[in-house]
């Protein structure tokens, strides 16, 4: 049965995209003398072209049918306003809880002077040039990039729409341009009054301004206050429609079966009992496994526990994480590609041990492969449409993933329509720069053949055993203070798997800078200092992980520094702040943090104590003081954080606090509990959140955020509020327990259990 | 097998195997997708419905055990609870991803049910089983108490009584709710 119940979001958004097809296009075929106006601003051309209809591609069908309607002002390819006065920000970055809908349609009603309730967001079709991504060259959203790389884009189009609706209210009411005024999403000069729907037809004959005039910071309204989320009510009520939620008429089920270890493949299978059971359509192999295809969900997920397969492991990584952590721990011993090299470490070092009576460290730690683990696994509709294919995706590289498709199913990118879907979280899991993800969705689609939809849903087992992992790092650190108490040496290496290597974005052997990032350019000042890395290769494909490098980086830099602090007898506290010199940012957000949670030290009362921690990510700023004591469990139990950060101009405090919350969260669960472990011969341990076990609400600490005020350009925050979360909690363990934990997770390290009895009221 | 129950008040039936998830009867043949999928063995709650009025995972819940029941969806909770938490929710904006929202919002309201003025402990234990990754749990904290309190406010002016200690603990320590 089709009762197409899922399309009420489009009402609820006011979106209107999916039911809405227009057959009118004279709208947009009017609208193609804007063709030239591009606007190059900052060395930047942005995307303020609207295709004719005659370069309209499926791809683009939301927007045409955004701005299909009779009436409809589509001044550029961002902002659509209709006659009922609703403005459609069409927003080039996906959406999966960081906050973009908001955020970027937030910049526009500023410059456009409307009303927030009258303000609503869509998705933009894939398009790799007029929806690129600045920072990639290229559609997708990663790297806490959404806000930093549009608000200047989208400043100038709600300030162009605004432009061309005052010139139409002048050119009607027969008054200059510089009389018209408009606020609150109300247009007025004099005693004329219209709102933005009635302006609309006439605005679209305006010519666009070739630099609209932006605002003065200084009279922002809408930046900078909590405005409420566009998708909260929907996602309350049920009414979000994601990937899954997507019932195409006749759609079929398919699931999928994956070799056991990375670079398995299929020798053969037997899917006769499988075939027997009711709702079975077929049982196929691709080159990703053995596909399962059925009527409904249930069927095929049955079906799918009686498939038998035999896998040729011959090419498959057959190492164990240990036995991978062993080979990167050799490698760590020795200095690889520099990144940077200030002084002389090894004499600093040793001048510390034999000379100076001063004190070394040496650490070695270890980071494991995680999964990411999003709440909804990977999932894709894919149909056949005569000679063009529909998909529906939570998709992060649209443009990627488009072009994968089209590949598997033999056509054109052009003839591949790429519904953009809101995801159920990705963490990084989703931004794939090879589109491996797509193509299996394709290949299981093109295998069922003939034009029924075919909806692929990942298990949490696919998910969690499915490969594509934050690397598994091993990094040795080597520091030095001398007697009078200098940090005098710091010597890092790093072993770890290069994602851009990985992912085929770069094939050199050169130094992949994720691999550095957050220790390359460790902001204390210390003279001798030297971070090499080893970028080896394993068989488990990798990829980002919410933070990247700063994920394995933030946490040994961050913990290594507050022993060598304490070896040399400073605060945590006033001891970063003396070495952080003129890095007045990490200064800033270390001092508000220090003063929020009225930072006198490690000590706390009740059995608990404090733990600091500072890292610069993605451009923005964040420190944080975690305040722990020895759970129950005999597990830190992370009680309170503070939290301080500086990303430039806040567009949306409330969601800026929700991030860092959630970057917390993300954060301590991974440095706590999780591990992706491989056994002997290379099949992953973990299969669902009873082994992989994520944080739950009564692990959770409370959060207060402070956002520092800022005029700078802002930066993201969906992943900076990750890397000091978990050294901050460590730090406060080690100070609560004496136990400095360099193998995680904490669940998987004798040093990091305490046994209450010992220590509970431990103090120092 | 036919499976009659009662959804959200309405009488329906269905065709499914017996032993075919109530989750997936509830997406693929009756097509309420506001329930989710997130790991098919209970440990996440996604799921989360009322089966009989209580709540259930129903990854977990074998269609034929629902014949002649009653199971309420998030398309369908209604009630001062439910209004309450869904406006709670939506006042300090709970959802990051939004995809595990349905199951914390059927927790929720089935916790408000059992505990109008739940501790930060009975948050703890109801809401425990119900995994958010992106980690709005501070906020679910907090809305649960706000909703508390906007219901008890509810009843109150509903009883035509005085305010007392209804009142309490949760909103002005939300904040600095994982601390108990």
């Amino acid at each position: 049965m089709n009762t197409p119940i899922n399309n009420s979001i489009a009402a609820d958004m006011g979106a209107a995209m999916q039911d809405n097809v227009s057959e009118d296009q004279s709208v947009v075929s009017r609208r193609g003398f804007l063709l030239s106006s591009a606007v190059a601003a900052g060395g930047l051309a942005i995307g303020m072209y609207l295709p004719s209809r005659a370069d309209a591609r499926p791809g683009m069908a939301n927007v045409m049918q955004n701005a299909g309607g009779e009436g409809v002002f589509a001044p550029n390819a961002f902002v659509r306003i209709a006659p009922d006065d609703t403005v459609t920000v069409v927003i080039k970055h996906i959406e999966f809880g960081q906050g973009p809908y908001t955020g970027l349609s937030t910049i526009v009603a500023e410059e456009l002077d409307a009303s927030w309730s009258q303000m609503r967001a869509d998705a933009a079709p894939a398009d790799a040039d007029t929806y690129k991504n600045f920072a990639f060259g290229t559609q997708g959203t990663g790297g806490s990039t959404a806000i930093a790389n549009s608000y200047e884009q989208m400043r100038k189009a709600g300030a162009t729409a605004r432009a061309m609706l005052v010139a139409a209210a002048a050119e009607r009411w027969n008054v200059a341009v510089s009389d018209v005024s408009v606020s609150n999403g109300v247009v007025s000069a004099t005693a004329n009054t219209a709102t933005f729907g009635e302006l609309a037809a006439d605005a679209m004959r305006q010519n666009p301004p070739k630099k609209p005039t932006l605002k003065d910071p200084a009279n922002f309204k809408l930046i900078g206050t909590n405005l409420p989320k566009l998708d909260s009510r929907i996602k309350t009520t049920g009414k979000a429609i994601y990937t899954l939620d997507q019932y195409p008429d006749n759609v079929v089920t398919a699931v999928i079966e994956h070799a056991p270890q990375f670079g398995a493949t299929l020798k053969s299978f037997d899917a006769a009992e499988a075939l027997k059971q009711p709702g079975v359509l077929a049982v196929k192999a691709v080159p990703q496994g053995v596909a399962v295809y059925a009527e409904n969900t249930a069927a095929a997920l049955k079906a799918k526990q009686s498939i038998t397969a035999s896998w040729d492991s011959n090419k498959a990584e057959t190492r164990s994480s240990e036995q991978i952590r062993a080979d990167f721990s050799k490698a760590a011993r020795k200095p690889g590609l520099v990144a940077v090299s200030n002084g002389n470490v090894d004499q600093a070092i040793n001048d510390a041990a034999n000379i100076d009576k001063g004190r070394t460290l040496d650490v070695e730690y270890f980071h494991p492969f995680l999964a990411h683990a999003p709440m909804e696994t990977l999932d894709a509709v894919i149909q056949r449409q005569g000679k063009n294919v529909v998909s529906w995706l939570g998709s992060q590289f649209p443009a990627a993933d488009q072009k994968a498709i089209a590949k598997v199913m033999g056509v054109s990118p052009k003839n591949v329509t790429l519904n953009t879907q809101f995801a159920g979280g990705s963490f990084g899991r989703r931004a794939q720069p090879g589109a491996p993800f797509a193509a299996e969705a394709a290949e299981v689609a093109k295998a069922f053949g003939g034009d029924r939809p075919v909806k692929l849903m990942w298990t949490r087992d696919n998910d969690i055993r499915g490969g594509w992992y934050r690397p598994l790092t091993v990094a040795r650190l080597r520091g030095a203070v001398d007697a009078s108490g200098n940090i005098t040496a710091w010597d890092e290496t790093i072993a770890t798997q290069s994602i851009t290597q990985e992912t085929g974005m770069d094939s050199g052997k050169q130094l992949d800078p994720k691999v550095v990032e957050g220790s390359k350019d460790l902001p204390y000042g210390i003279k001798n200092h030297r971070v090499t890395a080893h970028q080896l290769n394993t068989g488990v494909p990798v990829l980002w992980w919410r933070s990247v490098g700063h994920s394995h980086n933030g946490y040994h830099t961050e913990t290594f520094i507050d022993q060598l602090l304490e070896m040399a007898g400073k605060d945590p506290v006033a001891g970063r702040m003396a070495l952080l010199g003129d890095h007045e940012r990490h200064k800033g957000v270390l001092q508000r943090v220090a003063d929020m949670a009225s930072w006198s030290g490690t000590h706390a009362n009740d059995g608990r104590m404090r733990g600091v921690a500072v890292h610069k990510s993605f451009d923005s700023y964040v420190a944080q003081i975690h305040e722990v004591s020895i759970g129950n469990d005999g597990l830190p139990k992370v009680h309170k954080v503070w939290c301080a950060v500086d990303c430039g101009v806040a567009v949306n405090p409330n969601v800026i606090a929700a991030q860092m919350e959630g970057g917390i969260g993300y954060g301590l669960s991974a440095i706590l509990y999780n591990a992706v472990t491989l056994q002997a011969g290379g099949k992953v341990l973990e299969s669902n959140f009873d082994q992989y076990r994520s944080l739950r609400i009564h692990e959770m600490p409370a959060v207060e955020t402070s956002v520092i005020k800022s005029a700078k350009a802002p930066t993201g925050v969906g992943e900076p509020g990750l890397p000091p979360a978990g050294p901050a909690m460590a730090n406060a363990w080690r100070a609560l327990t004496g136990n400095a934990v360099s193998s995680l997770p904490f669940t998987a390290t004798a040093n990091a259990s305490a046994r209450r009895k010992n220590t509970t009221g431990a103090s120092s | 097998m036919k499976i009659s129950f009662t959804l959200n008040g309405n009488a329906v039936s269905v065709n499914a195997e017996p032993d075919a998830p109530l989750l997936w009867v509830l997406r693929d043949e009756l097509r309420l997708t506001g329930t989710k999928f997130g790991c098919g063995i209970a440990q996440c709650g996604a799921c989360t419905v009322f089966v009989n009025g209580s709540t259930r995972r129903s990854c977990v819940t074998p269609a034929s055990s629902i014949n002649g029941g009653s199971v309420t969806t998030i398309e369908g909770v209604n009630g001062p609870e439910a209004e309450a938490i869904q406006a709670a929710w939506e006042k300090i904006d709970v959802p990051q991803c939004g995809y595990c929202q349905s199951g914390q919002v059927m927790s929720a309201v089935a916790l408000l049910k059992a505990k109008p003025n739940p501790t930060d402990e009975d948050i703890d234990n109801g809401m425990a089983g119900n995994i958010c990754r992106c980690a709005s749990y501070v906020r679910i904290r907090q809305a649960i108490h706000d909703a508390a309190d906007l219901a008890s406010n509810r009843r109150e002016i509903a009883a035509d009584s005085n305010v007392s200690e209804a009142t309490n603990v949760g909103l002005a320590t939300a904040s600095e709710g994982a601390s108990a």
